[in-house]
């Protein structure tokens, strides 16, 4: 496995990638996936930064505080995720596209607030039983956990990703991946076809929630710090630039986009300064000129086909001027 | 709690209230005439408030001119968007979502010039606006205290500014003829088109107005809070959206309600003593309802076309 590592690293070293830079683009994809889950089913929800958080603050103090091993904390942290996603998403995904999307970003601003005052709001329930003060510090408020040992190993990302993937091979030729797409393409239709809606949607939610949750848990014990504020809305936003840069007709696009936008202050180092700019643009550029995304043939083929009739019509009134 | 510092913190809410309104109108703006949020409207604000600390601190210009200087600015990137962000995926009958997207695509766009604009002028990314600014020659700068009540005569004219421009708005919106064609458009964009309103131009008009809303409230909140830097937006955006899904997406007068609830629901709770727990108070409003009543309090049930 370290041999195939070193092999890939070897390849793509000429272009600035490292190996830290190779599992941050690794996380990236899953992240990818995960928002990729809810936007093929046809819900557009903002929450992946929000269920992240709760991966990487229940998996770092499962490994910190009470010495679990990386992989039962990163199923933890993915079963709470999901746990959670059920009491929001049961009302929540009853609301559609910008209803949706606001209270998705709802949520995950509370979980952010939530744990940044944290400590605090545990401090002040323990001191109301015990009654006398009692402080409590755990998450460390807006500080974060700090010095968290580095147990994410390239390896494991690599195989989890691949497991993924050949897990969303299986999804798509199955009845209930063929159920998401008949929801996303219409609801009612999807409805009268005796597909239970609320249940594919909800069961959606919860595996985008426990993937986002596993790039959380990942993420943390990379970065080795976890605060509040790195999963604020702008991550959100990051998030879904990686499905929208890659494109969600296929689940390939999502990870190729995770992984060029993850790569890309690296490749373009030379943009240093410039690269929010260059993020925002991108995000423009993609939404507007190619609708489906980077990995999607028919819009790639559309956009070839608008620019040649553009050229050729402006060669054509070029002839007409040249003629008159 | 006594008397004057209940008084004292409506006033402030009051105060606070009339900014989130002015910048909720921005959106409630786009969203009833285009039908989609406009997410870079809170870039929108952070530019307004950047111009007008630019045009006080670095051009000397007096205060009110810097305050239309930095409606005009806004007003005219506002625009840029439309036609940039907005326009080809109209044009391409894309989803209210791509609209959503490319909007944050722009607001990160913004956001991050400002970023480099900063660092060129100020060698950091946070300024201040000069502190007891004195916005018209014949008001005094010195706070008002009366009883135990203080007042700094600055915030009765942030206050009186914002009514101004919202009846403005009002006025513009109900009694002109260009208002009218808005509403048409609003209420039928094919129809109004066949009626031959100049549809585009109503676009163009309305993220003008949107933009030029956004900046006034980013300049009155810098002469309140002092400090601008790139991300003042982040925080605003979401109360922003806050507030008009409380009034009711896509109405004018929602959206000032929503504003002043939202500036009224935080100032109680720093008033009280939650004062971290401000923001997540109004999310959980804003959750809930978006969940017992999305339409708002003032909105009418969106009829969904299937």
């Amino acid at each position: 496995m370290d041999a195939v590592i070193d092999f890939i690293i070897q390849i793509v070293s000429p272009l600035g990638i490292t190996e830290p830079v190779l599992q941050f683009m690794l996380v990236s994809a899953i992240l990818g996936v995960s928002i990729y889950l809810t936007l093929y089913t046809g819900m557009f929800t903002l929450a992946n930064a929000g269920f992240m958080a709760i991966g990487a603050y229940v998996g770092v103090v499962l490994t910190q505080e009470l010495d679990v091993s990386l992989g039962v904390a990163l199923i933890i942290g993915m079963v709470v995720a999901a746990v959670v996603a059920l009491p929001v998403g049961l009302p929540v995904l009853r609301l559609r596209d910008i209803y949706l999307a606001i209270a998705t970003i709802g949520f995950g601003e509370v979980v952010r607030i939530l744990a940044l005052n944290f400590d605090n709001l545990v401090s002040s329930i323990l001191t109301a039983m015990e009654g006398e003060r009692v402080r409590f510090s755990l998450l460390n408020g807006a500080r974060g956990i700090k010095g968290i040992e580095k147990l994410t190993e390239t390896w494991m990302l690599i195989l989890f990703l691949v497991v993924l993937m050949f897990l969303l091979m299986r999804l798509h030729r199955s009845r209930f991946g063929r159920a998401m797409a008949a929801i996303r393409q219409d609801e009612r239709a999807a409805a009268n076809m005796g597909i239970n809606v609320v249940y594919v949607k909800n069961v959606v939610f919860m595996l985008s929630a426990a993937l986002a949750a596993a790039a959380g848990v990942f993420n943390g014990h990379l970065t080795r710090i976890v605060t509040p504020n790195a999963f604020d809305f702008n991550q959100a936003v990051d998030i879904l630039a990686f499905a929208v840069l890659g494109g969600t007709s296929t689940w390939i696009g999502p990870i190729i986009g995770g992984m060029a936008l993850a790569a890309m202050p690296e490749v373009l180092r030379f943009l240093k300064e410039y690269r929010g700019v260059f993020n925002g643009l991108v995000l423009l550029l993609v939404i507007v000129y190619l609708p489906g995304g980077l990995i999607n043939p028919t819009g790639w083929r559309r956009a070839a086909r608008s620019l040649r009739e553009r050229f050729s019509r402006q060669s054509q009134e070029a002839a007409e001027d040249a003629g008159t | 709690m006594d008397f004057s510092l209940f008084l004292q913190q409506t006033i402030n809410a009051i105060s606070l209230g009339a900014i989130y309104a002015l910048f909720a109108l921005g959106y409630a703006l786009v969203f009833s005439i285009l039908g989609v949020l406009n997410l870079a409207h809170s870039a929108i604000f952070m530019w307004g408030a950047f111009i007008g600390l630019l045009a006080l601190d670095q051009a000397g210009l007096p205060v009110w001119v810097g305050f239309i200087l930095a409606m005009i600015g806004a007003g005219l990137l506002s625009v840029a968007l439309e036609y940039i962000a907005f326009r080809p995926l109209r044009r391409r009958n894309a989803a209210r979502i791509a609209q959503l997207i490319s909007s944050i695509g722009a607001a990160l766009l913004l956001v991050n010039i400002a970023q480099l604009v900063f660092q060129q002028i100020y060698s950091q990314t946070e300024a201040y606006y000069p502190r007891d600014l004195s916005i018209l020659p014949f008001i005094p700068t010195e706070t008002i205290i009366i009883g135990d009540v203080r007042i700094a005569p600055i915030r009765i004219v942030i206050l009186v500014v914002a009514l101004l421009l919202m009846i403005a708005l009002q006025y513009l919106v109900t009694r002109t003829r260009t208002g009218q064609q808005m509403r048409a458009v609003a209420f039928n964009q094919r129809i109004a088109g066949l009626l031959g309103i100049d549809v585009s131009r109503v676009y163009v008009i309305t993220f003008f107005l949107a933009g030029a809303l956004g900046g006034a409230a980013g300049m009155l909140y810098g002469i309140t809070f002092l400090n601008v830097s790139p991300f003042i937006g982040d925080n605003i955006a979401l109360v922003g959206l806050t507030a008009i899904v409380l009034g009711g997406l896509g109405t004018i007068q929602g959206a000032v309600l929503g504003g002043f609830i939202v500036a009224g629901l935080q100032t109680a709770s720093i008033a009280l003593g939650g004062g971290s727990y401000r923001d997540a108070i109004v999310f959980i409003l804003l959750f809930i309802m978006l969940l017992i009543r999305p339409q708002g309090l003032l909105g009418q049930p969106e009829n969904t076309r299937a």
